[in-house]
């Protein structure tokens, strides 16, 4: 494909693993924030190709698995509402709520749809004028724009049957409070490049510059990653800090104006809970009374249901990169993606499925 | 939406409802109606036009016997319809079994409120189809259902085939050291269904790659015999499910290599825009095969001189390393386990 091969070159990528291994003195602990730059390192075989003393640390970037559980089951409670038809991005579905997923739901009767975008939650909207239709509105800055373009849209059609179950979180407070965690091993950072894409690179100056790390915005090809890989320990070998962008074919510093601008237009910045992490203030997004009749937790009541995330699971641990997935327990033995104990072993972005689905510490 | 259109030669009956009803199913005068018009007018076997409660056959040899059910959504779809499917689907699990295909069962399950133009345009497909794979429809069933407990049409066909005399398909054969090939591009047929699924709908011009593969296999196992080992048909779980079954089954590992798998560049840029791994996505109209090392080239180069066997290629081979693992060998020198899935793949939110 035009504009994807170069960044899959075969010559390119022993290239700059050569060029990594020429760099490093000493062994270095990067964290790839987006579980699709996981994805990248583990499909492609790149983890095991890395030079020794790169030791990659997989982040939060996962919207499905930092999405608390009560988030969930609110979603399910609304779904299983008879006049509710919820739609939902495809890997939301088999995600463990405290008692039951979406596809669970959806199996006991409730009108439970997979969509690529939430404007086609509205086209059923409009097709359903007497089905409520919520769109389960999860995800980092990425999903936002377009989460927030259905709301503006569905005031423009006066649509009084659409509403958002939102639960929008923000990369750079996850960041921040990784790096706030005593235990934490991150000395540098792969920040998300389609997120900068997004909101540009202004929030990760402070971020850099508070905890002395080097962040380098990444894209998602092997070249792309392994040129990120470069730079970050280019940094930490030469004892610099600050941020760099490597993705800069696609993101600008400023980010998508016009996006940001939709996403402010009906979201504000709040506390938002992280499922494995906990709260974290100004760490979300949430949606601003304007729009509150758009708001499915404003238009339903849902009765409070209680925190209950399974204890056993150590996902936070994973999602702040101080254990690998395998060095849980309950890893491929209680654990498995046909029957997950926590978020991270369902989604297809999160750590401990990517690990599982890959085999990567079983094909080492 | 691109759609081919089957017709036959004779127009579409004149019938007196342009729906089919409950009353369709009754068995009373309005069944008779409906078969008379729809099934007997269109199928001619004389097994069948004798209306008995079943047929009677004369086969030679071992038999292969398989049966399917169809319950795809949408019914038409972009390149063809459940119906060529249902009639491809059993001709090649029969293909499969090193078969000629000879006879087969055709089930309908109407929902009422079908449209007779659909059910007619179906029954065309089935019959163009069954041609085409020298198969003859010589029992039936039809019945409705009410509106709600079917998905429009639900078809079952069951295959008999006669095996053919040079065959030695058996999973115990595979060795270490056999070469797997795959006869076309895969992922073709899935990314097909999901251009035109409710939610998921983009504009393409990918249509399905369902076709009957019984020329090709019965080739193969006339000009190579022994030197083909296996025969399977990656449809739902798609190739990377065929090649764990048979990894687990056989106690080898499996290796494949990246670079090789043939597949449709449009095909491949859905994948990675709907965050799908093609070795997952259904296929109906490829085939792998494990063969022998030393006739795989042969055998490529014979597969390539069929229109559907064009793309054939080796994509990997039978190793002693990882019993019951297949592993990807990525062109970067690193590999990854492609584990079975848990249930459906899911595309991913970003």
């Amino acid at each position: 494909m035009k504009h994807l091969e170069e960044y899959r070159d075969k010559r390119q990528v022993r290239y700059l693993i050569d060029k990594i291994r020429d760099k490093i003195s000493t062994s270095w602990n990067i964290m790839e924030i987006c579980g699709g730059q996981t994805h990248s390192l583990l499909k492609n075989g790149l983890i095991e190709i890395l030079p020794e003393g790169i030791i990659m640390i997989h982040g939060p970037g996962c919207p499905v698995c930092v999405t608390p559980a009560m988030m969930i089951d609110k979603a399910i409670a609304l779904a299983l509402n008879t006049e509710v038809i919820l739609c939902s991005f495809g890997d939301m579905l088999r995600v463990p709520g405290n008692e039951k997923s979406l596809l669970k739901a959806k199996a006991e009767g409730a009108d439970v749809r997979m969509v690529y975008s939430p404007l086609d939650a509205l086209a059923i909207a409009r097709k359903n004028p007497e089905k409520h239709i919520v769109f389960f509105a999860v995800g980092f800055e990425t999903t936002a724009p377009a989460n927030a373009l259905s709301v503006i849209q569905a005031k423009k059609l006066d649509l009084d049957n659409f509403s958002i179950l939102s639960s929008h979180v923000l990369v750079p407070p996850a960041m921040a409070a990784i790096l706030r965690d005593e235990e934490t091993h991150v000395q540098g950072f792969l920040a998300a490049g389609h997120v900068c894409s997004v909101m540009g690179t202004d929030e990760y100056e402070p971020v850099a510059r508070e905890f002395n790390v080097p962040i380098v915005v990444t894209g998602f090809e092997p070249v792309d990653m392994l040129n990120g890989i470069y730079q970050c320990i280019s940094m930490l070998e030469n004892g610099k800090t600050g941020l760099m962008n490597q993705y800069s074919r696609v993101v600008r510093s400023e980010g998508n104006i016009q996006a940001k601008k939709i996403i402010s237009e009906v979201f504000e910045v709040g506390t938002r809970e992280w499922r494995g992490i906990g709260e974290i203030p100004q760490s979300g997004l949430v949606i601003r009374k304007e729009y509150d009749r758009f708001n499915a937790e404003k238009r339903f009541t849902i009765n409070k249901i209680p925190m209950n995330e399974d204890n056993a699971c150590m996902a936070g641990l994973i999602l702040k990169g101080i254990k690998k997935p395998h060095q849980c327990p309950y890893f491929r033995n209680r654990c498995t993606p046909e029957n997950p104990m926590g978020a991270p072993m369902v989604s297809s972005e999160g750590a401990c499925a990517a690990y599982y689905h890959y085999g990567y510490e079983s094909a080492t | 939406m691109m759609k081919r259109k089957f017709s036959l030669q004779c127009p579409m009956p004149e019938t007196d409802f342009d729906l089919v009803t409950l009353g369709h199913g009754s068995g009373g005068r309005l069944t008779n109606q409906l078969l008379d018009k729809g099934i007997f007018s269109i199928f001619k076997a004389d097994e069948l036009q004798k209306r008995d409660d079943g047929a009677v056959i004369t086969l030679n040899g071992p038999v292969a016997f398989t049966t399917d059910s169809f319950v795809i959504s949408p019914i038409f779809f972009p390149g063809s319809n459940i119906g060529e499917l249902a009639v491809n689907g059993t001709v090649n699990d029969l293909a499969m079994c090193g078969a000629v295909p000879r006879y087969m069962s055709l089930s309908l399950i109407i929902e009422e409120g079908l449209k007779i133009e659909d059910l007619w345009e179906i029954l065309a497909a089935i019959k163009i189809s069954c041609e085409q794979s020298g198969v003859e429809i010589v029992t039936g069933d039809t019945k409705v259902v009410e509106k709600g407990k079917g998905d429009q049409i639900f078809i079952n066909t069951t295959g008999i085939g006669e095996i053919l005399p040079g065959a030695r398909l058996d999973t115990s054969r595979i060795k270490e050291g056999d070469t797997i090939i795959l006869s076309g591009q895969m992922a073709t047929h899935g990314i097909s269904i999901m251009t035109v699924r409710e939610g998921l709908s983009f504009e393409s011009d990918i249509l399905s790659d369902t076709r009957p593969l019984h020329e090709m296999t019965i080739d193969l196992i006339r000009q190579f015999g022994h030197d083909i080992k296996l025969l399977r048909d990656p449809t739902r779980g798609g190739v990377a499910t065929v090649l764990n079954e048979i990894a687990v089954k056989q106690k080898s590992g499996i290796e494949l290599i990246d670079d090789t798998f043939p597949l449709d560049p449009q095909v491949n840029a859905a994948c990675e825009i709907l965050g799908l791994d093609p070795l997952y996505v259904a296929n109906e109209g490829i085939f792998i095969a494990v063969v022998s090392l030393n006739a795989a080239d042969r055998i490529v180069d014979r597969l390539r001189k069929f229109s559907a066997g064009k793309n054939a290629a080796v994509i990997g081979s039978v190793s002693q390393d990882h019993p019951g693992k297949v592993i990807v060998r990525s062109g970067y020198g690193g590999k990854r386990v492609v584990g079975m899935l848990a249930g459906d793949q899911l595309p991913r939110i970003c």
